[in-house]
């Protein structure tokens, strides 16, 4: 056992000096209990210090040791070796993104994404403090608490064709995020949110591949959360027709 | 130095996992529903114009070719019907109280059961 080795097939990408990525092949020590990250770990201490990948927690909570492990995103801390030894393992860095240098991609668009969604609680008037905390009752808790489970590790971003072929796409998880914060009984931002979140860039650009939801370690379902966001759309929609007077919930 | 490398979509890229295959051949039975529909309403023309016009086209669906086009989009519904009502728990969840109705409970209850009575109350009015 001690003996066995498994191939690790590197995505790399020098911007100073390659004009194209290449794949590198390295022979890493097989360990059953070691993941993809142990494995580019074991690499970058022993045979090439210039690998350039992110990670942190090492426990799938932190989200940002994303790659694509033979085509799928996946958090490399959770990824197995022995998933699929004795085969290689194909790692490259999460499709759909930039690639900055080797496995590290650029996060500037998501990050504005993000932003966009206004993914905090919005009340139209702050009350003292002095009144104490806003309360909820577990049931209120329990319509948003899936879909605030996100980490931001952008699995879905990486899974989804359309972030791929629309750049503009608000995206999985800023979308899941903005529906986590409307369904919580505290906030009162869905309005502002709305522009955004209820146009064509958005929610429904969405054509409900649901590969996100597949590949999401946090079991956010932001598949889910799109959808939803959609029936909630289209009602406030039809609310407005019917109801020119009345106003969006 | 060059810039971040931005990595080519293939033109195939559908075609990279049996997910996005699935997804396109979801979104490929919607042409065979929709050709339906267009079909239906040159029957519903035709049956209101007269008997000889009505009887060539039943004439016509009596065809080896008409056969195996019906059974081909009957295939292309029963895909899309299925993997719709699979989907929609995730579009509307039910809550009661803290707790969410199993997605297979709500796939029954909102698209398979109600599917399965239109369909009963439909071949008890054609073939009753």
């Amino acid at each position: 056992m001690a003996d066995q080795t498994i191939t690790l097939e590197v995505f790399r990408y020098r911007p100073e000096t390659d004009n194209e990525p290449t794949f590198q092949k390295y022979d890493v020590p097989y360990r059953a209990d070691w993941v993809v990250l142990d494995a580019l770990n074991w690499i970058k201490d022993n045979v090439d210090g210039t690998l350039s990948f992110r990670w942190s927690c090492r426990m799938g909570v932190c989200g940002s040791c994303g790659m694509m492990v033979n085509g799928v995103p996946r958090l490399t801390c959770s990824a197995f070796l022995r998933e699929f030894f004795p085969e290689p393992v194909r790692v490259e860095p999460l499709a759909n993104f930039p690639v900055e240098r080797d496995l590290i991609v650029g996060l500037d668009s998501f990050m504005e994404k993000l932003k966009k969604a206004k993914p905090w609680l919005i009340r139209k008037e702050e009350k003292p403090l002095s009144e104490g905390e806003y309360l909820q009752t577990p049931a209120e808790l329990a319509r948003y608490k899936q879909f605030s489970m996100c980490i931001n590790c952008t699995l879905c971003y990486a899974a989804c064709p359309v972030v791929g072929h629309e750049p503009h796409f608000l995206g999985p998880a800023a979308i899941a995020l903005a529906q986590r914060y409307n369904l919580d009984s505290r906030d009162q931002g869905r309005d502002e949110r709305q522009e955004i979140v209820a146009g064509h860039e958005a929610v429904w650009d969405c054509t409900f591949v649901g590969e996100c939801s597949q590949v999401c370690p946090k079991h956010v379902d932001p598949a889910g959360a799109i959808q939803q966001a959609k029936i909630a759309s289209t009602i406030d929609w039809y609310t407005r027709f019917l109801l020119p007077k009345g106003q969006t919930r | 130095m060059k810039g971040p490398y931005i990595r080519p979509i293939p033109f195939d890229w559908f075609m990279q996992t049996a997910a996005y295959r699935r997804f396109m051949v979801r979104e490929l039975t919607s042409v065979f529903i929709a050709g339906y529909l267009i079909f239906l309403l040159v029957f519903l023309h035709r049956a209101g114009q007269d008997d000889k016009a009505f009887g060539a086209l039943l004439e016509c669906l009596r065809s080896p070719v008409s056969l195996v086009l019906h059974l081909l989009v009957l295939g292309a519904a029963l895909f899309h019907s299925i993997t719709w009502f699979n989907l929609t728990p995730q579009a509307m969840p039910v809550r009661i109280g803290e707790e969410r109705l199993p997605d297979a409970l709500v796939a029954v209850l909102g698209g398979y059961l109600p599917w399965i009575v239109v369909s009963v109350v439909i071949f008890w009015g054609v073939l009753g």
